[in-house]
């Protein structure tokens, strides 16, 4: 029995933000985070965009590309910024998509990797089958403390993917995943914005995740990185998934379609898929794309993905990654800080 | 507006579900249960929205609510439904690039929100078709 992808859509939201306007406000030196973070620019949810509303929009694109929304029989939804904190997201998506209401729906939490996690649970729903097809989406609307350094890459976007057993566009050969405890950032109960172990985050938190579940793909498949078309990795900044390519052997050529955190910022749950949606929009048949997610606290799920012929039939059906990216809005930081509802208005 | 109120209308809000008789070919929105022109003859069935339409005219606020205030300035429009029926949303665009005429097309955004710990209301509002 063959998993794989049957359709996808991707949001990104309109306002983009420049990493030089950050910097000016917080008395930094731009070019310092341009080059250290590779990011130049991120996006910015309208004042009445949120976790749920990308979601719909994702979600409405994989419809767009032939999902068929009576056939969903799981929803689940990964985030850091659902807006309820008792009430779930994947309600809010599927009745906007008219799936029935004998499914199953549940958001997920596992900082930036929620969105693959959920593309694992659709698999697990689907192989046995308690679902026909499961929607699986990642999507936030991210925050960063004002003046902290996360705040010049943390965005908003996100993706929906439709597992099934047919009407593939994309086969998923294999998952793995690697799990530890590894407090590199985190979000308290009420808390705003989250904290984070700075440096710590990057040897023992990223790249050890990120490339242990890689080797274990690599040596579970017994393929080396040129047996792949394409790559995502997790894109917290623009520099982490270019080192983590390198270290395993992948070219930039390879990552380049995925990699849209320089023009766009980190979406957390997003990031990943968004980066995956991306390279579909341009992947032919046959191409393999190799994927693995990175979420802080800490773990990795890894994807072996092959491009099957109909993906030629739904790529042009809905609004591409890149097409998205290019329609950017430009804002200050003052209007940046009221879409973030970082300004308190006393109403 | 009441948690009792808003669940029943999500299938208008987030869907633009909609009514038509299929006596005469009307379509309703928000829907009716009857159809005026045909009485006791009409057919009334739930029909889907497809979401397109166009500017019959509009209002660019400057001076809004309370709750509000943090978007202004917003664009109000009365929207003609390529169905037929027209229904009052926000077109999300610059002032200056609403025109009477102009195409639009439905996006899912939140709509409003019962204070910071109430319930948020979802539904749609309309963006320019670049179509």
């Amino acid at each position: 029995m063959k998993l794989g992808i049957s359709a996808y859509g991707a949001y990104v939201p309109r306002y983009r933000i420049k990493v030089d306007e950050i910097a000016k406000v917080w008395g930094d030196d731009a070019d310092d985070y341009k080059n250290g973070l590779m990011v130049t620019e991120k996006s910015v949810p309208d004042m009445d965009e949120d976790t749920a509303t990308i979601a719909v929009e994702a979600a409405r694109n994989a419809i767009l590309r032939g999902a068929d929304p009576k056939k969903i029989g799981a929803i689940y939804v990964g985030s850091e910024s659902h807006p309820y904190a008792v009430k779930p997201t994947a309600t809010i998506v599927a009745a906007a998509i008219g799936a029935p209401n004998r499914m199953t729906a549940a958001d997920y939490e596992f900082a930036c990797k929620a969105g693959t996690a959920a593309v694992q649970t659709c698999m697990g729903v689907v192989a046995a089958g308690i679902a026909e097809t499961g929607m699986a989406i990642g999507a936030d609307v991210s925050q960063g403390a004002p003046g902290d350094a996360l705040e010049y890459t943390a965005a908003a976007g996100g993706a929906a993917f439709v597992i099934s057993k047919e009407n593939h566009i994309a086969v998923i050969n294999h998952t793995c995943s690697f799990t530890t405890d590894t407090p590199d950032f985190w979000r308290r109960e009420g808390a705003d914005y989250p904290r984070h172990g700075g440096r710590f985050t990057g040897e023992p938190g990223y790249f050890k995740h990120v490339l242990s579940a890689s080797k274990m793909m690599l040596e579970h498949q017994g393929t080396k990185p040129s047996d792949y078309a394409y790559a995502v990795f997790h894109q917290p900044n623009g520099k982490f998934p270019s080192r983590a390519a390198q270290t395993l052997g992948f070219t930039k050529e390879q990552i380049k379609p995925g990699l849209t955190c320089p023009k766009m910022g980190n979406t957390y749950s997003g990031a990943s898929m968004v980066g995956l949606a991306a390279t579909l929009d341009i992947a032919k048949p046959g191409d393999r794309i190799f994927v693995t997610s990175f979420g802080s606290g800490a773990g990795s799920d890894s994807f072996d993905i092959t491009v099957t012929d109909r993906i030629t039939e739904v790529q042009d059906k809905a609004t591409k990654v890149w097409d998205y990216i290019r329609d950017a809005k430009y804002i200050d930081y003052a209007t940046y800080a009221k879409h973030k509802g970082k300004i308190n208005v006393d109403s | 507006m009441s948690v009792p109120r808003f669940w029943r209308e999500i299938p208008a809000r987030y869907n633009l579900i909609g009514t038509k008789c299929e006596t005469c070919g009307t379509h309703y929105f928000p829907p009716r249960r009857l159809c005026p022109k045909c009485r006791r003859q009409g057919k009334i069935v739930e029909h889907q929205f497809k979401g397109t339409g166009e500017v019959v005219t509009y209002s660019t606020v400057y001076t809004p609510g309370e709750s509000w205030i943090g978007s202004k300035p917003y664009t109000l429009a009365i929207i003609k439904l390529d169905e037929g029926p027209m229904m009052t949303s926000q077109v999300i665009c610059e002032p200056s690039e609403v025109k009477i005429g102009m195409r639009v097309k439905r996006v899912f955004r939140k709509i409003g929100q019962d204070g910071e710990k109430g319930m948020i209301h979802y539904g749609t509002k309309f963006v320019p078709d670049k179509k």
